[in-house]
């Protein structure tokens, strides 16, 4: 029997007012996988991404994480209530454009966070593992400082840490490299290089193409709402079905 | 000189006025602050509750806040419930205050980023934590003038108090002159001791900005 996949999304439809945002998409994330959202601006990939972990709320559709359905308390046939989607929110890591890291809290605060809050983690044990984490994104001698200090690619990384710090079943990354100067994206890819080759699960929606050529499982391209291509990459970049896509990557190479 | 000895020999009743001052002035802003921030908790969702919390609140900042406590001291009893004037001005302090304090922290709220909620929901952060921990410790931060604002304007109005009975500190002064025909050198006295609660807060305000200034909230 095959393994649980980390994320399943069935028949997920969103609509802003009578703008239909995303439209009967189906996408499996198995364990370990990385998967790239392609598409240009406008075409739904943040909407998707927010849907997984229901900061938007889909119309149509059901969205598994590791086999379990967020929103709806299938059991009890009702939405979930606050709490229930905190707990099932919390096996879910997201990382932002614009970082988001909480302005009042230093950095090694930023990363203990959530697990002392959420999790109930000693705080001894919260702070260890932040350490750590940092060490590993490379921000270790940053850990006093406070977030207005840093770089963008500093913060992303501190971000990360922070994501690292929940162990989530899959991180859902949105555009983390696009609100950055060209010099700190490379420090920022590599970080998710690594946590790719440490095996996390990924679903990163992003413009990098050299690193969803590089990083990806599958590459998904959106299209007005839709999934128009799901490929590997080495088929993707190189022999991609649609025009569309050849269009897209003529003009993004 | 012998009005200044007048005063020394009423320092029991102007201390004592002070105490009282003190004590209603620490105790009801500590509760008025809790009570503003727990207003401002029910606003986060459109409930029954918040639309109660808005007509409060509204209903405070159009009400003078001497009618209110006149409203709890003279008011209440008619309903059956007779509040002493230390209670009924107490009170009358945390409701008025808290509006304001909640009214302060609404104002900041609509204006704080929705990135940094979004990143403590995405988290497995639940409504109350998030709102400890992410929001509230933001807006407090963001807001410390006009918090601090309200404080002395919260000190002020114990004053106010004096009309319903209340001994406080104007009451004392206003005691002591009405007895020995001092007026100058009594409100003299109530003026400097008001002062010293004044620059103590502001002390305190200032200090508390250093907090702020340290996390790039303002510029120290």
């Amino acid at each position: 029997m095959a393994d649980i996949p980390a994320v399943r999304i069935q028949n997920l439809s969103k609509s802003f007012s009578d703008i239909e945002v995303l439209r009967d998409i189906e996408l499996t994330v198995n364990k370990g996988e990385v998967v790239s959202v392609l598409g240009s601006s406008g075409s739904g990939k943040s909407t998707m991404l927010r849907c997984i972990n229901w900061l938007e709320e889909p119309d149509r559709g059901s969205i598994y994480i590791a086999g379990e359905r967020i929103g709806i308390n299938e059991e009890a046939g009702r939405k979930m209530t606050n709490r229930e989607l905190a707990a099932i929110r919390a096996r879910t890591g997201m990382v932002f454009q614009g970082f988001n890291l909480w302005p009042h809290l230093s950095v090694l605060q930023n990363v203990m966070e959530a697990p002392v809050q959420v999790k109930g983690m000693p705080k001894e044990q919260a702070r260890a593992i932040a350490i750590e984490l940092l060490e590993k994104v490379g921000m270790g001698d940053k850990r006093d400082s406070y977030p207005y200090t840093l770089s963008g690619g500093q913060k992303q990384r501190v971000a990360i840490a922070r994501v690292l710090a929940m162990s989530p079943e899959v991180i859902l990354f949105d555009e983390p490299t696009s609100a950055l100067d060209p010099e700190r994206v490379g420090e920022v890819l590599t970080v998710m290089k690594n946590l790719s080759a440490e095996g996390y699960t990924m679903i990163v929606v992003t413009h990098e193409m050299e690193f969803a050529r590089a990083v990806s499982d599958q590459v998904v391209f959106l299209e007005k709402g839709k999934i128009i291509e799901k490929s590997a990459p080495e088929k993707f970049f190189s022999n991609p079905e649609t025009q569309r896509v050849r269009k897209f990557l003529e003009l993004s190479t | 000189m012998t009005e200044w000895s007048i005063i020394w020999d009423a320092r029991e009743a102007f201390f004592s006025g002070f105490l009282t001052t003190l004590t209603l002035f620490g105790l009801s802003i500590v509760c008025a602050f809790v009570l503003g921030c727990a207003m401002l908790y029910s606003l986060e969702e459109r409930t029954p509750l918040s639309t109660l919390v808005r007509w409060l609140v509204n209903g405070m900042r159009m009400l003078p806040f001497l009618i209110l406590a006149y409203l709890l001291y003279y008011g209440l009893p008619r309903l059956g419930l007779r509040l002493d004037a230390w209670t009924a001005g107490l009170v009358a302090l945390i409701v008025y205050h808290g509006a304001y304090f909640t009214e302060i922290l609404r104002g900041s709220r609509l204006v704080l980023p929705a990135g940094y909620v979004e990143a403590a929901k995405a988290h497995g952060f639940t409504p109350l934590r998030l709102f400890m921990r992410i929001i509230l410790p933001q807006l407090v931060i963001k807001t410390r003038p006009l918090l601090g604002n309200q404080l002395i304007i919260a000190l002020k109005d114990t004053a106010f108090l004096t009309i319903i009975t209340v001994q406080e500190l104007t009451a004392a002064a206003n005691s002591v002159q009405a007895t020995y025909f001092i007026p100058t050198e009594a409100f003299v006295v109530v003026i400097v001791l008001y002062w010293l609660i004044s620059i103590c807060l502001e002390l305190v305000l200032k200090w508390a900005a250093r907090f702020g200034a340290k996390r790039g909230f303002e510029h120290g």
